[in-house]
């Protein structure tokens, strides 16, 4: 059970994510609107890039950010059995990452910082606009924090009892992000702000893309672990199953935390600043990080043929009949598990640096990580939400006809946005474009995919605020007892398990380790070169 | 139901065989990818930009292989021909790149002010601008085309309007007119 001021500290994460995430929904929508030959050319392409920047920063920092932030608080004392520790450094933590969003933007919405959520230096915008991008990351670092301090004192009361499951994933979780921010971190705090501040008016932009690759796939990682956390803990229970193996989920979330961060110089495949032997190895080890996600999709497959025999399902595959179609959580964990199936073979196919030449940079990048993200991540954050609403309103969640109806337009929708974003990336259409001449005989053939696009993205929305207007509606209902939270529960609960499965040290050791050997190098390289320093080109300054 | 019956710790065993073939079969899989991966870049010489160079975007118009006079196509001792370019907010210099069927060809080029980039549309030609660095890319064509060359990477307001051209012409064609210009390229 959830203490009271826990339940509103959850909801009240919960609530922030979910209007950012609505309020940058509808800006994503415009923009497919604007770019479409629905509408004619933007007067003031400015206001485009406006737009993506609003739309970038709430859908990356801002959204994912509280929502493992409150999902985390929750796991930590519904699967420890242990009242949070840290509650008030926890709302503290909730304040800077709204004073941060809001102090970012500001600027942004005044078109002082149209740099886009991933930066682009040597352009630089309004230094309130990192500030506040700096605010919302540290206040995620108190989560991290409180993570980790609520497991060791769990630990130090139940020594040598196996972590459980949810709660392991979750520290994994927190600790891959605490690593992971630490690239854009530097990146602002010692380039970007103060070329911002006006304090240097040069600043290396390889060097800047180097750092922020660091954290840019990773970071991918980080929003991805409540969606896993979900599959593993949250859908066999929910749909009447158990966990076919809970060491295979240990080893998917240390594999994770593992490789998450060597790998993010493939987004610099075609960059000059960096060699080829280093791209290389970071398309090897992005290889090697697809492993969790394969063992997952082989392990929650398993769990869900469980639930299905225990319904009575037979054959080989004549058990998918026998599933709970009608459960909300079976809806979105196929959702789910078919999105992750198209964009984890995208994902493959950006691996490849051969076939990544082709597609670098168009419509396919926005469409495999609008797939990923978008679609197989951001369906599992509905479905946790609807899984724990009851247990934090303390009132039941009637609509389950409308929940349905979201989970199914949320993934028509997506389906409907990212094919044609593939496709036309193949053409060759390049991403991040305010408007195309559509009466240019190269770029007719694609407009229809654009509408297409923009027809995806109007199911979205609708999907978008039927999700807040039936959590909304959540509140409202009248108040009923609630049998305990359970996880999903083990075919066989380890009573004991090897050290390895249950402690961290090692997999940190290799985390940062692996960071360091993969990135060492390239940045000190870079560093050691001389004369790499640009003059900087500010962004929203009167000319 | 109970999950410990000898039935269920049969139905166990068989579960974690198939889990270790699924180990098996996703490894060779993704060793499968590395593999032709590594075989390409190995063979085809189809790898990144291998070398870093440097250079310094606020004189490079003043002196160098960058200076205006120097950009476009240029045909090579070995009877290569290397493309040079350089990304300014928010056009390329040239507009228009003249490009020889089946002839190596080597792109070079940098950016004056932001990170710019661009990719040749229907080809696997994808190169990131770094301003402070020279990037190069190889490859060759087979077909006489025409193709679009946007800039890529959000480069500021006027990111969108920032289209080039590539014409791909016959190669005896280009090495006539090769002879009497020092550099080609298709701008009029």
């Amino acid at each position: 059970m959830l203490n009271e001021d826990t339940r509103k500290l959850i909801l009240a994460h919960f609530w922030v994510a979910f209007i950012a995430f609505v309020a940058a929904l509808a800006l994503g929508e415009w923009q497919m609107y604007i770019r479409s030959p629905l509408h004619s050319w933007i007067q003031n392409p400015e206001l485009y890039y406006r737009s993506v920047t609003a739309h970038g920063s709430a859908m990356g920092y801002v959204f994912p950010t509280l929502v493992a932030m409150g999902f985390g608080y929750a796991i930590s004392e519904l699967s420890l059995k242990q009242p949070l520790i840290g509650r008030r450094w926890a709302w503290a933590g909730l304040g800077l990452a709204i004073v941060g969003t809001l102090t970012a933007m500001i600027p942004v919405s005044m078109g002082l910082a149209s740099v886009l959520y991933t930066f682009y230096p040597p352009m630089v915008g309004n230094p309130f606009y990192y500030i506040g991008i700096v605010l919302v990351v540290v206040g995620s670092w108190i989560w991290v924090a409180l993570m980790s301090i609520n497991l060791h004192a769990w630990k130090k009361a139940n020594p040598g009892v196996p972590i459980p499951l949810p709660m392991f994933a979750n520290v994994a979780a927190a600790y891959l992000w605490g690593w992971t921010s630490v690239g854009a971190a530097i990146e602002l705090l010692f380039q970007i702000i103060p070329a911002a501040l006006g304090l240097k008016t040069t600043i290396d932009a390889g060097l800047a893309r180097v750092f922020f690759s660091w954290t840019l796939h990773a970071i991918v990682y980080f929003w991805l672990m409540p969606a896993y956390i979900a599959f593993y803990t949250l859908v066999p229970r929910a749909i009447g199953g158990r966990l076919y193996s809970d060491s295979m989920g240990r080893m998917a979330f240390i594999l994770f935390l593992v490789f998450s961060m060597p790998i993010g110089i493939h987004h610099l495949f075609q960059d000059p600043q960096v060699g080829a032997g280093f791209k290389f190895l970071h398309a090897v080890f992005t290889g090697m990080v697809s492993i969790p996600t394969l063992l997952t999709v082989f392990t929650i497959t398993a769990s869900v043929e469980i639930a299905a025999r225990l319904r009575g399902g037979k054959g080989a595959l004549g058990w998918l009949k026998a599933l709970p179609w009608s459960n909300p959580m079976m809806l979105a964990v196929a959702f789910s598990f078919i999105m992750l199936g198209f964009g984890g073979a995208g994902g493959l196919i950006n691996m490849s640096y051969q076939l990544d030449f082709t597609v670098h940079n168009t419509q396919w990048i926005t469409g495999h990580f609008h797939l990923i993200f978008g679609g197989a991540i951001v369906i599992m954050y509905f479905a946790l939400a609807y899984d724990l609403w009851p247990h934090l309103t303390g009132k039941a969640l009637k609509d389950i006809f409308l929940v349905k109806l979201q989970l199914w337009l949320w993934f028509v929708g997506m389906m409907a946005l990212t094919f044609p974003w593939h496709w036309v990336g193949i053409l060759g259409m390049p991403r991040r474009m305010a408007y195309f001449d559509y009466s240019n005989p190269a770029i007719a053939p694609e407009a229809f995919a654009v509408i297409m696009s923009f027809f995806g993205g109007l199911l979205l929305l609708v999907s978008g605020i039927l999700f807040v207007v039936v959590l909304a509606r959540g509140h409202l209902t009248e108040k009923i007892t609630l049998p305990e939270f359970r996880f999903s529960q083990a075919v066989h609960e380890p009573s004991r398990l090897p050290i390895a499965l249950n402690s961290f040290g090692l997999w940190l050791a290799l985390m940062i380790g692996l960071t360091v050997v993969n990135y060492g190098l390239p940045i000190s390289q870079l560093l050691a070169v001389k004369q790499t320093s640009v003059p900087v080109v500010p962004i929203g300054a009167a000319r | 139901m109970s999950l410990d019956t000898p039935q269920s710790q049969r139905a166990e065993a068989v579960a974690q065989k198939a889990e270790a073939r699924w180990a098996i079969v996703v490894i060779l899989i993704i060793a499968l990818l590395l593999g032709m991966m590594t075989y390409m870049g190995l063979h085809w010489l189809t790898m990144p930009a291998s070398r870093v160079e440097t250079i310094d975007p606020s004189t490079l118009h003043l002196a160098g292989e960058f200076m205006e006079e120097n950009l476009g196509s240029a045909v090579e001792p070995d009877g290569s021909v290397t493309v040079r370019l350089v990304g300014s907010q928010y056009s390329f210099t040239p507009q228009c790149l003249l490009i020889p069927t089946d002839t190596p060809i080597t792109f070079r080029g940098t950016s004056s002010d932001v990170v710019h980039g661009f990719n040749i549309a229907k080809t696997n030609v994808n190169v990131m601008l770094v301003p402070g660095y020279i990037a190069n890319f190889k490859t060759q064509f087979s077909k006489p085309a025409d193709h679009v060359m946007p800039c890529h990477e959000f480069c500021g307001v006027g990111h969108a309007a920032m289209w080039a051209h590539v014409q791909v012409m016959d190669k005896t064609e280009f090495f006539k007119r090769a002879e009497k210009e020092r550099r080609l390229s298709c701008v009029k």
